[in-house]
């Protein structure tokens, strides 16, 4: 019996060990699936036209509001602090504040899409807001530049896009949906919204746009999930 | 299975020349990956058409695959393995695709109709036990030829939809072919279950037919 608590000790100790030894040489399927996402990040990015447009669809293809599923990270519902705003930072020349009206009083960008999420289903609403190159353009945004970080209120969820993405015409910051102001469950006051990534890129609930010189991951990027995650 | 061939260009090559028994084997861990990480990827959305508009025709909607059926774990998990084995998958068909043209073996392989329909439909009738004499074969018979052409055709439709719901932006007019990208992951199912049918049928007849199994590993008589 002490016999056999010594060997499953020493067994337990070993795994240990070989996970403290760092998981690349433990788990060669971890490695090698960590290897050929780095290639499918290139792939993908490599397939992104920053000027290809997701097809804008007739108001006939709008899903029921009913049917189009939203997802929070928080036990409820998160809804904004009074006092919100969106701030705008990172490697820009006029670091900046923004209040709903004053987003409301940028060029304005309406566009109906099919969105596309990571569990395989679609649906189509329409969205209204500011283009993210819009608010790039407006902080004067360094050449340095090359990722842009959203955070949001709704238990500190995050995600990075590559810069070329955040560009992309169709990627707003959207406070209209489907005609009215955006409700909470789809991330009022103010979300990312794109065709061109799948939904878990798109952040609700907004508090942050920062312009990086290196990509922050993502909560479900950090988690396994693609990073690119291009449509 | 192989029987002598009065054409020449076939004196000198075994019945199943390695690159295609090589590509023949890699496949198998290949499209046993590829099928159950898609079905993990599908139990995220068991259920076929968009949000709101489900397609009525299809009489499993939310009914997930079997546990056993799937690989990967979960969604990211599942959807890693499926991007990544892909590409190799991908790159042993066109290995394959480029064999089968250049070595001229397509000749012997693939179902030309005006040559292969009287044979694989006497061949099918020989199977369900309407006639009693097996039709005469030279290399394969019409039925074989039609059932491993199908299969290419499966395996390029399977890859063509995949990409279609992996980029329907990016690859709209892919997406467009299959009509839009939830008629194009419809297709990606339905190209799996025609894959999946065919390689029931194959192993059962192959199980009939042993020598086969054989050649698979020997490469056969050449000739």
């Amino acid at each position: 019996m002490a016999r056999l608590l010594t060997r499953r000790k020493l067994i337990l100790g070993l795994g240990a060990a070989t996970m403290l030894a760092g998981c690349e040489k433990s788990r060669p399927a971890a490695f090698f699936l960590r290897a050929m996402g780095k290639w499918n990040q290139g792939v993908e990015s490599a397939m992104f036209s920053p000027t290809r447009l997701a097809p804008e669809l007739p108001p006939s293809a709008d899903t029921p509001a009913d049917a189009f599923p939203s997802y929070f990270i928080s036990d409820d519902m998160p809804f904004p602090p009074d006092n919100w705003s969106l701030k705008v930072g990172g490697l820009v020349a006029k670091p900046m504040v923004l209040s709903l009206d004053d987003l409301k009083r940028m060029a304005r960008v309406d566009l109906r899409v099919r969105h596309h999420c990571v569990e395989g289903w679609s649906a189509v609403a329409g969205w209204h807001g500011v283009r993210v190159s819009e608010i790039a353009k407006a902080a004067g945004a360094d050449p340095r530049v090359r990722y842009v970080e959203f955070r949001s209120f709704d238990s500190g969820y995050w995600s990075s896009w590559d810069l070329e993405s955040a560009m992309h015409p169709q990627t707003i910051l959207a406070y209209g949906m489907n005609g009215h102001e955006l409700y909470p469950d789809h991330g009022a006051p103010l979300r990312l919204y794109s065709p061109v990534k799948l939904g878990y890129k798109t952040v609700k609930y907004l508090t942050e746009v920062n312009f990086l010189p290196n990509p922050t991951g993502g909560y479900w990027e950090n988690q396994g999930y693609e990073w690119f995650a291009g449509v | 299975m192989a029987e002598a061939s009065a054409d020449p260009r076939w004196r000198k090559r075994k019945a199943q020349p390695l690159t295609i028994r090589l590509a023949h084997w890699i496949n198998i861990p290949l499209l046993l990956i590829m099928a159950g990480s898609g079905l993990q990827i599908f139990s995220a959305y068991p259920a076929l058409g968009p949000r709101g508009a489900q397609y009525a025709w299809y009489p499993l909607q939310g009914v997930s695959p079997p546990g056993w059926a799937t690989f990967g774990g979960w969604l990211a998990g599942a959807r890693n393995w499926h991007f990544a084995l892909a590409w190799f998958l991908i790159l042993n068909g066109l290995i394959y695709l480029v064999y089968f043209i250049a070595s001229g073996e397509w000749r012997r392989r693939l179902f030309i109709p005006g040559r292969d329909t009287p044979g694989a439909i006497r061949m099918f009738a020989y199977y369900v036990r309407a006639i009693r004499q097996p039709p005469p074969m030279d290399f394969y018979n019409g039925l074989q030829r039609l059932a491993y052409t199908s299969v290419i055709v499966f395996a390029l439709v399977e890859v063509l939809s995949g990409l279609a719901i992996y980029k329907p932006v990016q690859l709209w007019w892919l997406a467009a072919i299959f009509g839009g990208y939830d008629a194009a992951r419809v297709v990606h199912l339905g190209a799996l279950v025609l894959i999946v049918l065919f390689v029931i049928a194959h192993l059962v007849l192959v199980a009939m037919h042993p020598r086969a199994i054989l050649e698979m590993f020997t490469g056969g008589k050449r000739g």
